[in-house]
């Protein structure tokens, strides 16, 4: 799978995709790929404030729990109520219908710190190298 | 089914369905004797506000078909009376029948916990011989025998220690847990309202003396470590990681899980330790039961004897045993009506059985776990080489190349007559095989062992397909854990016919 | 040693197959300063005989031949012989617990029937595969409900079972909950006007027992709906599940506590026993315990695993929702195998004579002077009497006639000198309730 390059990407294998002050939130391919398949997506309420770098939400295998980290900071205007019937979306279509949360950017610069598509597809190669060694 | 396979081969083996599935309206089970006293209107007597007119769809089915369901399901199960179970870290040794026989006797499994002490003599004295043995063999002061199992116990060594804290002034902050855990140990620390700080295992997968020696300071109130720690290996520092705590005023908390190493040979109290469990149902013989009940004691040195749950067994002047309930600084209780005596019971009867000769079963299962690291490697990755004790840890290194993980192999050891061993645990070691034969096993179901191990590595080599998708000759293959996840069904329910209604 | 598989031989040959000479050679990683150099001085060998021996000597010191009339929590019920001849077979005895699924259909499929009968009991839509004892279950449940609601304030009855109230308080205090009792009104039933008074917008949980420890039957309605006012959570907890089988269940509770005992569990000093969480679906991911869930193979057959693994402490580790390993599954099987015996009429049946032997002690009782019936309202098979005279004065007359007299409430309860809780199950005679009877009759009467 390709990486959207108007997306911006974390160490952690999250996504983070701005249109204007509201900015969208989800994990990468890689990230579902390590997890395995998703059984359940424990998401923030509307309304509630993500803090940059602190966990969010928390995404479920069978057999592992893995902690969302926000990328940004801001509040939480929707949540990705379809995770709760079908949380396999994440594993599908990780960059899209798989997204978890909308936010609205308390600081839109933060995103420029974040890596881009080929700097994060640089970093995962990295990575897999690392893991075969 | 594999020529290689000699241990195992095929078998008629019966279906059922769940016990509701057999249920028929008027079908009885059990009988009562006639009622000897004047029948009652129960809706009059029970206010028909609170009656209840019978439980729903509650099963009705003959004594036969309850012998059959059960038989039938327990074919099903393997179990140690079946083979080895090579579990690291769980000491899945025999259970011997006498512990059944004496824990169901008239006088032992009969008593009431409020009966009057002068009528319990006989359950108390069972219960401070037992305290008495498991001290000699830790090395400790004074125990508790009441914590269920060992998480129980584990919450209790902890409170303890946090009694002991706040009584200084100070309760403090922290626990210091080693990377190489079972996951009890920071569950428990955070339910004691402590914080956990991993520390990390060095290349000699032992607790790194430097790392700790840095992390120690007034906001520790203790260090929770498993010796011999998960990687089944001695940790050989222990004294000077006592000390190290000690010079802080913080404990050190010894994870009694691998105490089958331990036994008769050496004794955490000697070591340094100032308070440990035990699992009774590791160490000392009594059954597994499909997951429980266990038991968990508590053996401290007497700093923490002021802490101790209620009620504590004293002897009193008349030579008589008693409990005792008045105890000022105890932490209370954690769980009602004293320890699972019935599990306490069966303990007791391994260790009397064994008397001293406990020495002897330690030493039979470093052996074997021993014997089978010998023989094992080179065929798998062995990622720490300091001495074994009672269990070995692999990993799949080898066998990852040809795409074949340590599940795979766990399955496919399945299909050779044997139990996995524990999977993908510790984490410090990725892929992890963790091998506890135990004393149990005879050099000949050591040997089908081995055999069965080298088997499955050669066929991850030559043919990976057949054990990445083991087993293959269960009743049952690979079920769907990720649908069990997402959509739990976690109870029966009746069929009903559709009414008129919609939804 | 008739436990270890191997000769002296066999020994020698795995030692040289190894590369050492001898077994101390594989203890050469612990410190020479610590390693034993003498015997431990324990008791035995013993043959099996002697062990056998010395367990009958500790019973006869015990109770054997006396009747009892003690209940509050411990409750002795029939057991069929057909438990213990299933329970023993080795491949559930000696089983471990059900991770690899394929090899343990029999545990789980077990574990499945006895979490619905739980729910078939209690009314509740999700239960699971139990937890230690009763105890426990009542403080998970708290727990459970501090999880859900995020709150940390608790209202307890007083007639919740002491032990049961003093083992959430050693939880609640490392846990930053508070815990606050509710007193009972002269019924014996939670003080409702006392609870509405305590409720605020801080409560996780109201923790009420039906029958309570009195015995007395609680009226969870409008206890309920005052928690649920408040935004707060209704856990019910039951510690003498045979009744469930005439009494209503505690639908209405958001969380049950049950102890499961008197089903298939002899009372064995103490231990060990079998608690149950019960609540709803919509709650079950912030369940403790085990739970099994129905699913299929690849080639579509029906099986059972342990699933929702990931509130359990070995994946969660820190975050666990308890830090609960094992469960108690032998003592959830016995459990089950009972109640698949006595079915639907016998479980009913041995239910109505509990109540109508508590009924018939009771009356045999309120005919001797100055025996007097503490609480009116409905009751199971235990209740609560006024003596004219000390409890234990009573009782330590009663056992010279091998009777173990009723619970002395006033050793938890100092509002309650003077009175005693009395247990009568099916397996009491009427022939010992009279004797019983005539015995606290004949002890009122002895000259103080």
């Amino acid at each position: 799978m390709s990486y959207p390059t108007q997306f911006r990407y974390t160490k952690e294998h999250e996504w983070i995709d701005a249109k204007g002050g509201i900015a969208t939130i989800g994990i990468t391919d890689y990230a579902q790929h390590e997890l395995g398949d998703v059984v359940f997506v424990e998401l923030p309420a509307v309304g509630s404030s993500l803090i940059t770098g602190k966990t969010f939400s928390s995404v479920e295998s069978v057999k592992a729990v893995s902690e969302i980290y926000a990328p940004a900071s801001g509040q939480v205007t929707e949540a990705n109520s379809t995770l709760q019937n079908t949380p396999e979306s994440i594993n599908s279509d990780p960059h899209g219908a798989g997204w978890l949360v909308k936010v609205k950017l308390a600081n839109p610069a933060e995103l420029n710190s974040l890596m881009d598509a080929a700097a994060y597809e640089a970093y995962i190669e990295e990575k897999k190298k690392e893991a075969s060694a | 089914m594999n020529d290689r396979i000699k241990k195992v081969t095929r078998h008629t083996n019966q279906n059922e369905g769940l016990i509701f599935e057999k249920s028929s309206p008027g079908k009885r089970a059990f009988d009562l004797a006639p009622m000897d006293v004047p029948a009652v209107n129960i809706g009059k007597e029970l206010a028909e506000s609170h009656r209840r007119n019978g439980v729903e769809d509650f099963p009705e089915v003959s004594e036969i078909e309850v012998i059959r369901h059960f038989t039938r399901l327990s074919t099903w199960n393997y179990a140690i009376d079946l083979g080895m179970y090579p579990l690291g870290s769980c000491t899945m040794k025999y259970n011997p029948r006498v512990n059944e026989h004496v824990a169901r006797l008239a006088g032992i499994a009969t008593e009431h916990p409020y009966q009057p002490q002068d009528l319990s003599q006989g359950c108390l004295k069972i219960l401070s011989l037992l305290e008495k043995c498991l001290l000699e063999i830790t090395g400790m002061d004074v125990i508790t025998l009441q914590p269920a199992a060992g998480a129980q116990g584990e919450l209790t060594g902890l409170l303890l220690i946090r009694a002991y804290h706040q009584k200084n002034g100070n309760p403090r902050k922290k626990v210091l847990i080693p990377d190489s855990a079972h996951g009890t140990n920071p569950a428990t620390a955070v339910i004691a309202g402590y914080e956990v700080e991993n520390i990390k295992s060095n290349a000699d997968g032992q607790v790194d003396i430097t790392a700790l020696r840095e992390k120690v300071n007034e906001d520790v109130a203790a260090l929770m470590l498993t010796n011999p720690s998960t990687l089944g290996i001695f940790e050989q520092q222990i004294p000077e990681i006592a000390e190290i705590l000690h010079a802080k005023g913080a404990l050190l908390y010894m994870d009694g899980a691998n105490m089958n190493a331990l036994a008769g040979i050496t004794r955490p109290g000697d070591l340094g330790v100032d308070v440990m469990h035990l699992n009774l149902h590791k160490t000392f013989s009594t059954p597994h039961g499909g997951g429980g009940p266990g038991a968990g004691p508590v053996a401290m040195k007497k700093i923490l004897e002021p802490f101790l749950p209620v009620p504590v067994l004293v002897e009193k002047s008349d030579g008589k045993l008693a409990l005792d309930f008045h105890r000022k600084e105890s932490i209370g209780k954690v769980k009602a009506f004293g320890g699972n005596f019935g599990v306490l019971v069966r303990a007791l009867a391994y260790i009397l059985a064994y008397g001293p000769g406990v020495r002897q079963a330690t030493e039979d299962a470093v052996t074997n776990a021993n014997y089978i690291r010998k023989q094992l490697e080179g065929i798998f990755d062995l990622p720490y080489t300091r001495p074994s004790m009672h269990e070995v840890v692999f990993s799949d290194a080898l066998q990852k190349k040809r795409g074949v993980n340590t599940m795979d192999i766990a399955k496919r050891l399945i299909d050779y007559g044997f139990h996995p061993y524990t999977t993908a645990f510790p984490l410090i070691v990725p892929g992890a095989l963790m091998i506890e034969p135990t004393e149990s096993e005879s050099k000949e179901e050591c040997d089908f062992f081995v055999e069965a191990m080298k088997s499955i590595a050669q066929e991850a080599e030559q043919t990976p397909e057949i054990v990445k998708t083991a087993p293959h000759t269960t009743r049952i293959r690979r079920l769907d854990e990720v649908a069990a996840a997402r959509k739990p069904v976690l109870r029966w329910k009746p069929r009903r016919k559709e009414s008129g209604a919609a939804g | 040693m008739r436990y270890l598989p191997k000769s002296p031989a066999e020994r020698q040959e795995m030692l040289a197959a190894i590369g050492v000479k001898s077994v101390e050679e594989l203890f050469t990683s612990i410190p020479e300063q610590f390693r034993l150099k003498r015997p431990l001085n324990l008791p035995g060998p013993m043959s099996e005989a002697e062990v056998i021996g010395y367990f009958q000597d500790r019973a006869a010191e015990n109770s054997v031949g006396y009747t009892s009339f003690l209940g509050a929590g411990v409750y002795s019920h029939l057991r069929s012989v057909v438990t213990d001849a299933l329970l023993q077979r080795g491949e559930f005895l000696t089983s471990y617990t059900p991770y690899q699924a394929e090899i343990t259909q029999g545990t789980l499929q077990a574990i499945f029937e006895f979490q619905t009968l739980m729910c078939q009991l209690t009314g509740q839509e999700v239960a699971n595969a139990s937890m230690y004892d009763g105890s426990t279950a009542t403080t998970e449940a708290v727990l459970m409900a501090e999880r859900i609601t995020g709150k940390r304030r608790v209202l307890v009855a007083r007639s919740l079972h002491p032990e049961y109230r003093d083992v959430l308080r050693t939880y609640a205090k490392n846990s930053g909950l508070t815990v606050e009792e509710v007193p009972f009104t002269a019924s014996g039933t939670l003080d409702g006007t006392a609870l509405k008074a305590s409720l605020r917008d801080d409560v996780c949980a109201v923790v009420v027992q039906s029958p309570n420890f009195f015995g007395a039957i609680e009226d969870l309605g409008p206890l309920a709906e005052a928690a649920h006012g408040a935004g707060a959570l209704l856990v019910a907890a039951a510690t003498e599940a045979l009744s469930l089988a005439v009494v209503k269940p505690p639908a209405e509770a958001d969380i049950v506590a049950l102890e499961g005992q008197s089903f298939g569990l002899p009372p064995s000093y103490g231990g060990p026993f079998v608690g149950v969480v019960a609540s709803r679906e919509k709650f079950v991911r912030q369940m403790p315990g085990r739970l099994a869930g129905q699913t299929a193979d690849q080639d579509g057959r029906r099986g059972f695993v342990l699933t929702l693994a990931t509130r359990e402490q070995h994946i969660r580790r820190e975050k666990a929702t308890s830090n609960i390993c094992t469960n108690q599954a032998l003592c959830a099987l016995a459990a089950t195998m009972h109640l698949c015996l006595l079915g639907k009429e016998g479980i009913r049946e041995m239910a109505e004579q509990n109540i109508a032997k508590a009924r018939f002690t009771l009356s045999e009782l309120e005919k001797i002077p100055g025996v007097k019936r503490t609480f009116p309202g409905p009751f199971f098979n235990e209740f609560t009497v006024e003596l004219p005279r000390s409890v234990k004065i009573v009782n330590a007359e009663l056992l010279k006639s091998k009777i173990v007299g009723p619970y002395v409430l006033g050793s938890a309860y100092p509002e309650l000198t003077k009175h005693a809780l009395v247990c009568v199950t099916e397996t009491t005679t009427r022939l010992q309730i009279e004797q019983f009877a005539a015995g606290v009759r004949a002890a009122l009467q002895q000259p103080l």
